[in-house]
């Protein structure tokens, strides 16, 4: 057993866990933060992105204890208030989602993408940063459509491919 | 209609909770004393089991308990079953093989679950698994239906002899072979439909709760179809008697047809939790899900088409081995007979069709429905045929299937089918001028001076949703009803909950139900509650798959409402002292036509509950229940045509453009509509470029992660581009058919016939790989 201690969505956290417990584990299991998923065993997926230091990780790929000290926010911490981040409003109102199991973390791989291309991006670069998640019931049109639309609507008057 | 009624844009109003993480899966339900499961498999495809040593297993830190095939055969707990009968062409019945939850004696594909381990947590579970020891005895495996119907071929289920389930025809054989003999022309192709993995990104999951203190059950689970599992399980497994069991789909991520079924995981963990005293959770990782949710597709087929003259078809001639792996699951039957042979007309008019098919045993995973479930494969094998006619016959694709097309209504297809209605031209029309398919040549010389070899393809697809008159699927085999039911329940201040036989795994059932409420009763939308995949709050339903959401559940819906309008007329005549046949609803109002008289929803709600005065010999309360049964499939159907450019140095395909031309009837939600064509088509696509599934000669599965098995990821597709002509359905009160398959039906053969065309050989497979590409795309080839 091991101490892990984090800030979760602005919460200091801490719990035991063995040391092979993945951060996804934790966040899932020890916090009770279940909008981050599983659906894969080998990192392909992408449905448990979180925000670790402000940079987008997959979850399932980093333990427990690494992330010790750092500071991670989950779907759950995006948006203040109960109200929809500019990203979660651009998915509802495009329909980038069905089933919603790839959602958390398509919003979060998409919030760090804009935050790092600052307004300059284009269909092109939002399918190749797209890569590492998959949605099996969108066929990604509509996801590209509102991850476009909120670069457009974050980086004010750059609408260029907002459709 | 209004703003929210029928046929508008509205945003999801379950959208809010899957955007903030606040979903519901099966695998974030936590109950006090929760368990996990995990389940031993198979390592082999074959085996004879010696032996189950439970004894170091048990003795590993947090198990609770092993259980294994042995106890729960003792338990009385029953076989799985294939629901829909199909009878050989000699009379005989289809040849089930046992299909034990936890294997006894033999285990028959990689995977197949001998034994679960429940522990306190996951990791402690999956260590003590690997300390179960089964002492196997190999045996020799079959993976292709080919082989597996060879002479001397291993044997996987003593019940079928030479692998076989059975041997079906469909058609009159005899006019085909005479049409065929006297043709002008004639076309034979070979075509294979590559096996598939569903891939839903919630992998399949299970809680189960026994509750000792009333001997009851609570099953959560990833289900299309909660009402079946139930009835199924009670029934047929002898888990519980029906009414002391309840079981829960509730958010589902998806299911794509592989959440359709019940799986051995469901009848074990409830069997567990009982046995251990204990709730046992189970997911799957994506490995087990790769190796054990059913499969689809795997057919491999002889066609013979016939031509007169003057290129009109006159014989169409199929025949088809079709791979249902070890065990036959819960569909698996319909789904290479009467989900895919009565298509075989597509929307032609061929006086003469003859299909026989033929099933088979393998040591692989259950094939059963993904997506379309029969209807890809038929439509692939004609679409694929079309165009390979129109090359030798040297007329153009569109020309030839124009020619061909049906063109009055209602249709008698000699495959049991009757089309009731369509305008196949109204859709051709429509994608070959989105698609510019004149200015192709242009296009194609273009790119040849960069060095790239350019194609086009069309496929005009049909299919048969909206799972259908009960009679009618009696009559074929199947073993249940296919209506569905509705509650409409307003409460007294006027809000509305629909209880719905419906499961939404992602169609947006939550909106586009309520838009339909909306739209009768002028009641806004967040005043309407969809309820749904809880057997304890809907009696019955029939679940979703085949798109049969809105034309069935729907129009039960519709049902209710007119037994609620009708009752909540009668009261506001009543209290406005005016004829009943006066009273109209509008707005969320009742008014007497002709005066300003009139009452608002929520006041004839409340007089409905206050009861203080209602019309003589009324029963308090306004809920109303329905159950419809359509009088016939609905057949949307449509043109797909593609383009695409293939670097022959790397036989690279990059679509460079997609059109969907569709015609679904009247349209609920265009928004939605459109997403389920979007992620129907990227479906379609990965069949065709990228995804198949591939066992080795000893049944190992190679394709056991998404390292392996390649899924359509954002950078592999293109944007699309999509259209619809509505011509309305004249079988259901909505006028609507079915959108959730159309993507993935019609466009593997456009995508096919595309790069056929762009690198002139017709004998390409899907997935078309770029290495496959390149050889076919070499000069000697
Ligand atoms: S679960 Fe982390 S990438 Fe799939
Ligand atoms: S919305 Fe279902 S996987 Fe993306």
């Amino acid at each position: 057993m091991v101490k892990v201690k984090l800030t979760v969505n602005g919460r200091a956290v801490s719990g035991d866990c063995e040391e092979r417990t993945l951060l996804v584990q934790f966040i899932r299991e020890k916090l009770g933060l279940t909008g981050t998923h599983v659906g894969c065993d080998t990192t392909q997926c992408g449905t448990c992105v979180v925000h670790m230091d402000g940079k987008s990780v997959k979850s399932c790929s980093i333990l427990a204890v690494q992330a010790s000290g750092s500071s991670v926010t989950t779907i759950e911490g995006l948006a203040a208030d109960g109200g929809l981040h500019p990203v979660q409003a651009a998915f509802k109102e495009h329909h980038g989602l069905q089933c919603g199991f790839c959602t958390p973390g398509m919003v979060m791989t998409a919030v760090d993408m804009i935050d790092r291309h600052g307004g300059q991006l284009d269909e092109q670069t939002v399918r190749q940063e797209l890569e590492g998640n998959i949605c099996r019931c969108t066929g990604y049109h509509n996801i590209v459509k509102a991850v476009l639309s909120a670069n457009a609507e974050m980086h004010g008057g750059a609408k260029q491919a907002a459709e | 209609m209004g703003v929210e009624g029928i046929g508008a844009r509205v945003a999801r109003k379950e959208d809010k909770r899957f955007l903030t993480g606040k979903g519901r899966y099966t695998d974030d339900m936590v109950v006090p004393g929760m368990k996990y499961g995990y389940f031993v498999r198979s390592p082999h495809a074959h085996a004879k089991i010696r032996n189950v040593d439970i004894s170091a297993a048990k003795a590993m830190p947090g198990v609770v308990d092993v259980l294994n095939g042995k106890q729960l055969r003792e338990d009385g707990i029953g076989n799985l079953i294939c629901g829909w009968m199909i009878h050989s062409k000699d009379g005989s019945a289809m040849k089930m093989g046992a299909w034990r939850p936890l294997a006894v004696e033999t285990v028959r594909y990689v995977g197949d679950a001998v034994a679960i381990v429940i522990a306190d947590s996951l990791d402690e579970a999956r260590d003590a698994a690997e300390s179960v020891v089964v002492d196997y005895e190999e045996l020799p495996a079959v993976i292709e239906a080919v082989d597996a119907l060879k002479p001397g071929a291993p044997q996987i289920h003593p019940e079928a002899v030479n692998n076989l389930i059975f041997d079906w025809e469909i058609g009159d054989a005899a006019a085909a072979d005479q049409a065929i003999a006297q043709a002008a022309h004639v076309i034979e192709v070979d075509i294979v439909n590559n096996r598939l993995s569903p891939n839903a990104m919630e992998p399949r999951a299970t809680l189960g709760i026994y509750d000792a203190g009333d001997d009851h059950y609570t099953c959560y689970t990833t289900s299309q179809n909660p009402h079946l599992a139930r009835l199924v399980m009670s029934a047929f497994y002898n888990v519980a008697p029906e009414n002391k069991l309840r079981v829960i789909a509730p958010d589902v991520g998806g299911g794509f047809g592989s959440k359709i079924y019940i799986y051995p995981e469901e009848i074990v963990c409830l069997w567990a939790s009982k046995k251990t005293g204990v709730p046992v959770k189970w997911t799957a990782d994506r490995t087990e899900a790769f190796l054990t949710d059913a499969h689809g597709r795997d057919h491999v087929s002889k066609v013979t088409m016939a031509f007169d003259a003057d290129n009109r078809i006159t014989a169409l001639k199929v025949d088809t081995i079709a791979n249902l792996g070890a065990y036959m699951s819960l569909f698996s039957s319909c789904v290479p007979t009467y989900l895919y042979a009565t298509l075989l007309s597509g929307q032609y008019d061929i006086p003469a069709i003859h299909a026989n098919v033929r099933t088979v045993y393998t040591n692989t995973a259950p094939v059963d429905a993904y997506r379309g479930a029969g209807r890809p494969e038929a439509t692939y094998l004609l679409e694929r045929t079309m165009d390979m006619a129109a090359r030798e016959l040297g007329v153009s694709p569109a020309e030839l299937r124009r020619k061909n097309f049906i063109r009055s209504f209602p249709h008698q297809t000699p495959v049991i089918l009757t089309y009731d209605a369509g305008d196949y031209e109204a859709s051709l029309n429509a994608a070959m001028q989105a698609a510019d398919w004149d200015g192709f040549a242009q296009r194609k010389e273009e790119a040849s001076l960069r060095g790239m070899k350019r194609g086009i393809g069309m496929s005009c697809y049909i299919e048969a949703c909206g799972l259908a008159p009960s009679q009618a699927v009696g009559s074929l085999g199947a073993g249940v009803g296919l209506w569905e039911s509705a509650e409409v329940r307003v409460n007294a201040v006027g809000t509305v909950e629909v209880l719905t036989g419906s499961h939404s795994h992602g169609q947006g059932h939550e909106t586009t139900f309520a838009q339909l409420v909306a739209g009768r009763l002028g009641v806004p939308i967040d005043s309407i509650s969809i309820v749904h995949g809880d057997t304890d709050k809907v009696q019955m339903g029939m679940g979703t798959y085949g798109s049969r959401s809105g034309a069935v559940g729907m129009s039960a819906v519709a049902k209710a409402l007119d037994k609620v309008e009708a009752k909540a007329k009668k009261i506001a005549a009543h209290l406005m002292e005016a004829d009943e046949s006066d009273i109209v609803i509008e707005n969320g109002e009742l008014k007497v036509a002709g005066t300003d008289k009139t009452l608002p929803w929520f006041q004839v709600a409340l007089a409905a509950y206050t009861a203080h005065n209602l019309p003589s010999g009324m029963e308090p309360g306004l809920k109303e229940t329905a159950f419809y049964d359509p009088s016939n499939f609905t057949f949307p159907a449509g043109c797909y045509i593609c383009e695409v450019e293939v670097d022959p140095e790397t036989g690279t395909t990059k679509i460079v453009q997609f059109v969907a031309a569709d015609d679904f009837g009247n349209i609920i939600n265009p928004m939605i509509v459109e997403g389920q064509v979007h992620g129907g088509l990227a479906q379609g696509i990965g069949q065709a470029l990228l995804e198949g599934v591939h066992y080795d000669e000893s049944g190992q599965l190679l394709t056991a992660s998404y390292m392996d098995y390649a899924m359509p990821r954002a950078d592999d597709l293109p944007s699309f581009d999509l259209s619809h002509q509505n011509t309305p359905c004249p079988s259901n009160p909505l006028g609507v058919k079915g959108c959730g398959e159309a993507g993935a039906i019609g466009s593997p053969p456009a995508l096919m016939n595309a790069i056929t065309d762009a690198i002139g050989n017709n004998m390409l497979t899907m997935p078309a790989t770029p290495q496959k590409v390149w050889m076919a795309a070499q000069p000697t080839h």
